[in-house]
């Protein structure tokens, strides 16, 4: 884990790179730094996600372990993608977060390989569990459908506003009012 | 399932005497009346003749018992589908293993197909995505046949009560449902004996009944005589081979 003051250099070093690139009229693409029980994230903007992470694959965080999302409804915004990132030379971990507003949110796919670099082969079925659980669509991945829930499944199951489902359960106590089909 | 007359001629006194004496014993084994029939059985047959006799001995006799022992077979050895879906698998592994050996019993033989089983044991909770496949290997297994829903997450969902889960019998017609999280290999074990029990005492008590889905068996294709439309299936001995004759 880099601490503290590592991360915050982490972050000078993107805002320079980053600051002086083509990109350089949107500003920094690190929003925010979080230093929280030995652990170093990185909140960055949504459109640069992909030159992020190739930066910090040149500094030696060469392995994506996990894509995953997060949604902090009724906060807004609302939706978020995590890139947890390990190099695995030094045995150091940094984690990459981003926002996402709205219902039916898009970010670049950091899986295909573009223009701007190669891309991450773990982030293909990983990706696609984002989007399967959280209704995330990662622009230019090439076969962006559902991994885990049947392909006519309607709704993004782990959403907080999505019902929990399942069946009601008749027990002793409530067989008369949740005999058959419950409630 | 296509019987042979007992005798060709039941007019001789011997064969009589031997068919009434069968009767008798059948009866008193069964020890209860048959078929709304109020008098005692022997007084009742013995007043029979010939034909009538016969078909009195065939209907009564042969059918019932025969029906037992196919019964009887049947239940002390099921092919239980080699098909496990979760946690509950590991216990039902330990039901045929050697401690528990569920061969004492005579359901040792866990079949890999399909096709050649007649009892599915679902072990384990059910995602909406697999309760297809599990219909499909239902629909494909013999008739008759079982389902055994073991577990909570089976028959209840349990504790996996949530979007991605559906409960057997939803989607399938289950015999036995073995309660815990998971069943020790004794329960599902009871759960089967149960279901022995089940299959001797009332083979009729099949969820064919119980869903009212009388008529949906499969036509088996007789050579000889068989119902009509089996012989729109091709025959064993291949009369009107389709491949060869397309136009006939």
């Amino acid at each position: 884990m880099p601490d503290a003051t590592g991360l915050e250099l982490i972050a000078q070093e993107l805002r320079a790179a980053e600051g002086a690139g083509p990109q350089a009229a949107t500003g920094s693409p690190v929003t925010d730094t979080i230093f929280f029980r030995g652990r170093g994230t990185l909140m960055i903007e949504p459109e640069r996600v992909r030159a992020v992470l190739a930066r910090l694959r040149e500094r030696g965080y060469r392995f994506l372990c996990s894509v995953h999302g997060v949604d902090h409804h009724p906060h807004e915004p609302r939706l978020g993608v995590v890139y947890e990132l390990l190099d695995m030379a030094r045995v150091d971990r940094i984690t990459v977060k981003v926002l996402l507003h709205g219902d039916e949110p898009e970010i670049d796919s950091v899986y295909p390989d573009g223009e701007d670099g190669p891309g991450w082969p773990t982030a293909d079925h990983q990706e696609r569990e984002v989007y399967d659980m959280f209704g995330v669509v990662f622009r230019g991945h090439p076969d962006l459908r559902r991994i885990l829930m049947p392909e006519d499944y309607e709704g993004h199951p782990l959403r907080r506003d999505f019902p929990v489902g399942g069946e009601p359960v008749t027990f002793t106590f409530n067989e008369r009012s949740a005999s058959g089909t419950g409630a | 399932m296509r019987r042979e007359p007992l005798a060709q001629d039941a007019g001789g006194a011997d064969q009589r005497r031997l068919l009434v004496s069968q009767l008798n014993s059948r009866q008193l084994l069964r020890g209860s009346e048959l078929h709304g029939i109020n008098q005692p059985a022997h007084l009742r047959a013995a007043e029979l003749e010939g034909d009538e006799l016969e078909r009195y001995v065939h209907e009564r006799v042969l059918t019932t018992s025969l029906d037992k022992a196919v019964a009887w077979a049947r239940s002390n050895s099921f092919f239980p589908l080699a098909f496990g879906l979760a946690c509950c698998a590991m216990e039902q592994f330990h039901a045929a293993g050697p401690r528990m050996d569920i061969a004492r019993f005579g359901y040792e033989a866990f079949r890999a197909s399909p096709r050649q089983a007649d009892l599915i044991i679902l072990a384990g909770r059910v995602s909406i995505k697999m309760a297809p496949i599990i219909r499909r290997l239902y629909d494909q297994m013999l008739e008759p046949k079982w389902a055994v829903s073991m577990g909570a997450c089976c028959s209840s969902m349990g504790v996996f009560n949530n979007y991605a889960l559906v409960p057997a019998d939803k989607f399938l017609p289950i015999d036995v449902y073995v309660p815990g999280c998971p069943p020790r290999p004794e329960g599902l074990m009871h759960g089967i004996l149960k279901l022995r029990k089940m299959v001797q005492d009332d083979p009729d008590l099949g969820w064919r009944e119980r869903y009212q889905a009388r008529g949906t068996e499969e036509i088996l294709p007789e050579p000889h005589g068989g119902p009509p439309g089996a012989a729109d299936i091709a025959s064993p001995e291949g009369d009107t081979p389709e491949g060869d004759t397309p136009g006939a």
